[in-house]
């Protein structure tokens, strides 16, 4: 029932083949019939109802599978910016990909033991993935999960960055939930395994201008040199290397309003976000709990001290 | 194709730009006007998604408009505007990552937003579909205009930038401006487009809305029961 009468040859083609076929012609009559009812009877409203949810259906899904690989893509370049970005590598105008490759080296790590696993490809190792896949994961006790997140993968997928040989820095994934939604980001650590280098959440929902300001780049810049496990200053070393025992819990947190610097411990504390307790609590509770021998405090501790990873 | 811009189009696709502008006459659309209008590149963007799924859920509407049954009206405008919503979010996430990543929550909210569900119940339910889809572009581009003018002030102002091009050079930078942190909270919003408002109907005072009631002063009015 168009009004306006636009010509348009395709259409006319489609709608002449249409024409010869008797499914069409057999539809046509029961279509003209439910036209015809009175817009107000119960089979019209059923009939237009169901056939009005089955054309959207087809527009949505047709629009959702066939942009699924471009979304994907995306998804996917931006992850890699953020790594770039918490790594402190990422250049305007760089080729992202170029950069990434080049640079940053992508390691699966064991969480209970600590070790790298040689045997899964890092490329194609997916943790979001592999959370949900009960084969790959573990459920967390409830004491425990302190992230809220409940379930982990085995594995978790980390990056260091190279240069010359040596490790400049790891870049560990994150997650656990805030206000609204589950954050998730990455922790960059100097080589010494303790000192923050940069924090950064690349999936988040909380509230715009109060908890979403966790992707603030003045905030961020706040955690630069932070210490992760409460430690003494001056631990026992054995071949310039910490030893297990001096290793301490993690300690990091966000506090209520501005980090007092003159004041012992404030290398474990960050400013809290304004207005946003409940969010600040979150990124706490989930810094603690991937930093927690639950999360990467295995890794960790054989990267710091002499027993290293063996790889 | 010969309907358009005769005098009826011309008149649906003008009017809603100053005389009959959904933000500030009918004052539709304000949440999303706050929310993204910090930058202009989502503003842009904003705008352009908005004046489509207007355009097209009101020819859509339009176009079924005399087989809708009456009890189920607003659901089936309801479910044209959210399907062609998820279809251009689709398409931001697929084209426009960094950009429908800024507007988030905002490009799923234009299916509440009032204009696209004004125009479809207001003007596409009794017009034909191409006066009603030029319709929806003009109520959009009265949309966008509005948009665009404030993300100017907000983001030259609260920035010293416009498309994120420097254009004032900040303080911290060297330069001279101290950018207003004002501009980029949602509240500076409401004071730009109050001050619209208020030109527009200075400019043309048939805008001005007729006084529903007034108030009495106490000493010479009735008074309300003791």
């Amino acid at each position: 029932m168009l009004d306006n009468k636009v010509s348009y040859k395709p259409l006319e083609n489609i709608c002449a083949a249409l024409d010869k076929n008797e499914h069409y012609q057999k539809f046509k009559v029961y279509r003209d019939k439910v036209l015809a009812l009175g817009n107000d009877s119960l089979e019209k409203t059923i009939a237009i109802a169901v056939s009005l949810c089955l054309v959207c259906a087809v527009l949505v899904s047709f629009a959702a599978v066939a942009l699924k690989p471009l979304q994907v893509n995306n998804k996917a370049a931006d992850m890699k910016k953020n790594i770039l970005d918490v790594a402190g590598l990422l250049e305007e105008g760089a080729n992202i990909d170029a950069a990434f490759a080049e640079k940053i080296e992508a390691k699966i790590v064991d969480l209970e033991t600590g070790d790298y696993v040689e045997n899964i490809n890092a490329d194609e190792f997916d943790q979001r993935k592999a959370a949900k896949d009960p084969a790959q994961s573990v459920a967390i006790p409830k004491d425990k999960d302190i992230a809220h997140i409940r379930i982990k993968a085995k594995y978790a997928k980390v990056f260091l960055v190279k240069e010359g040989g040596a490790i400049k820095s790891i870049i560990l994934p994150m997650h656990g939930y805030g206000l609204w939604s589950t954050l998730y980001g990455f922790l960059s650590l100097d080589p010494d395994g303790q000192t923050v280098q940069s924090i950064n959440f690349y999936d988040q929902a909380e509230t715009p201008g109060l908890g979403g300001e966790v992707v603030n780049p003045n905030w961020r810049a706040l955690w630069k040199g932070k210490k992760v496990y409460a430690e003494s200053d001056q631990p026992s070393m054995e071949k310039g290397l910490i030893t297990e025992a001096d290793i301490g819990e993690p300690a990091l947190s966000l506090i209520k309003g501005v980090v007092d610097n003159t004041r012992p411990g404030a290398q474990y504390q960050v400013d809290g976000l304004a207005g946003a307790t409940l969010t600040s609590n979150g990124v706490t509770n989930l810094v603690r709990y991937w930093m927690s021998n639950e999360g990467f405090a295995p890794y960790l501790k054989k990267v710091r001290t002499v027993r290293g990873v063996k790889s | 194709m010969s309907a358009v811009l005769n005098d009826e189009t011309k008149k649906v696709l003008i009017t809603p730009l100053v005389n009959d502008n959904p933000i500030t006459l009918q004052v539709l659309g304000i949440c999303s006007a706050l929310a993204v209008t910090s930058q202009m590149t989502t503003s842009l963007i904003m705008a352009l998604a908005l004046t489509l799924v207007t355009a097209f859920s009101s020819a859509a509407i339009s176009a079924i408009r005399n087989h809708i049954p009456g009890s189920i009206r607003i659901i089936v405008q309801m479910t044209i505007i959210a399907s062609l919503v998820i279809v251009v979010d689709q398409i931001l996430k697929a084209f426009a990552y960094e950009i429908s990543k800024q507007l988030s929550v905002f490009v799923g909210l234009i299916i509440t937003n009032c204009i696209v569900m004004g125009r479809a119940e207001g003007y596409a339910m009794k017009n034909p579909p191409l006066e009603s889809f030029i319709d929806g572009i003009g109520n959009g581009l009265g949309y966008s205009l509005i948009l665009i003018i404030v993300a100017f002030f907000r983001e030259t102002l609260g920035s010293g930038k416009l498309l994120g091009i420097e254009v004032f050079k900040l303080t911290k930078d060297g330069g001279w401006y101290d950018p207003n942190g004002l501009m980029l909270l949602p509240p500076s919003a409401f004071f730009i487009i109050g001050l619209i408002i208020w030109g527009v109907r200075q400019w043309k005072p048939n805008q001005v809305e007729k006084v529903e009631y007034k108030i009495m002063s106490i000493a010479h009015g009735e008074g309300g029961h003791h």
